[in-house]
């Protein structure tokens, strides 16, 4: 019988795989953008499991905010990619320097 | 084992095996697709939790936008890719170690949670029977009345996101020709040019 502790293994797993894209793929800020959409995914999973066998609807509630806040943070991440390249002509994250910081 | 369970293995391995191709492919057009698959079977696991609206709004949000979008940029971008990509052998020990690391403490927490005495009384919105009342409109019944200023703080943060994207995005070029509509339609063909009777032989001058 699947359990909560089935769906929570499932939801760290993901979790873990979206850090590891991050620390691989330093040199690629989209495939950085597509883990941090996969670690997210992780955090959305855990919801509706907690969701779904506390009979509690509210997870799902907030699964939909964070859904939103994705999706929001998926579209200005991209815009300022484009904006980066433009400039820049290269999508190298260690290249950014432009602030001097 | 239920036919409920293999569906939920298929689809546990199919989204972490997509996962996991989404970080270590080649080509980030295959990530993309990779990331698409992760969503789906993301979306049959919430739909074996029974959180049919928001397997649905997964597809749709996901799916449908955000994955075309990153590959819109991926395609619309003129990176070269194959010189990113040269540096992941590099960074390969030092993101396992991270990984592993991780996974070791989440295991380390497996199975040694309990759950709080009165935790089951602090619920604040108990799901319906299913047979009273399906997952959509509950979620509507309590997303319209208890969260209404959340919902609609949610919007607006879609909305603020949609202008700074298009702000960021937005560019008017100076140095290209363009058509000035207003101009051309306000033309007098009379002015715009004349016609000379020239004399053969003799040339304009």
């Amino acid at each position: 019988m699947v359990g909560l502790e089935h769906y929570l293994t499932v939801a760290a797993a993901l979790f873990v795989i979206g850090i590891f894209g991050i620390f691989l793929n330093r040199k690629n800020i989209i495939v950085i953008l597509m883990s941090i959409e996969l670690m997210l995914l992780a955090v959305n999973i855990n919801l509706v499991a907690f969701s779904s066998f506390l009979n509690d609807l509210v997870g799902q509630v907030f699964t939909m905010f964070v859904l939103t806040v994705a999706a929001a943070e998926a579209a200005i991440g991209l815009a300022i990619l484009v904006c980066f390249f433009r400039n820049r002509g290269t999508i190298d994250v260690e290249d950014v320097n432009v602030m001097k910081g | 084992m239920g036919i409920a369970d293999i569906t939920f293995y298929a689809f546990a391995v199919t989204l972490l095996g997509a996962g996991f191709l989404v970080t270590i492919a080649r080509n980030p057009v295959h990530s993309v697709l990779w990331l698409i698959l992760t969503f789906l079977s993301a979306a049959g696991l919430f739909v074996l939790l029974g959180a049919e609206f928001l397997a649905m709004l997964l597809i749709i949000v996901y799916v449908g936008a955000v994955a075309v979008l990153f590959l819109f940029v991926v395609m619309m971008l003129d990176v070269d890719f194959a010189a990113l990509k040269g540096e992941m052998a590099r960074h390969f020990p030092i993101a396992s170690l991270v990984g592993i690391v991780l996974l070791m403490q989440m295991a380390l927490l497996f199975g040694s949670w309990q759950e709080a005495e009165g935790a089951l009384s602090l619920r604040q919105a108990p799901t319906p029977d299913l047979a009273e009342m399906h997952n959509t409109k509950a979620l509507g019944m309590i997303i319209y009345d208890q969260y209404f200023l959340l919902f609609q703080t949610a919007g607006l943060i879609l909305l603020v996101a949609m202008i700074g994207a298009i702000v960021l995005t937005l560019r008017h070029r100076k140095d290209i020709k363009r058509q000035n509509v207003v101009a051309q339609m306000h033309r007098d063909p009379a002015k715009a040019m004349e016609l000379k009777d020239i004399k053969p032989g003799q040339g304009l001058g």
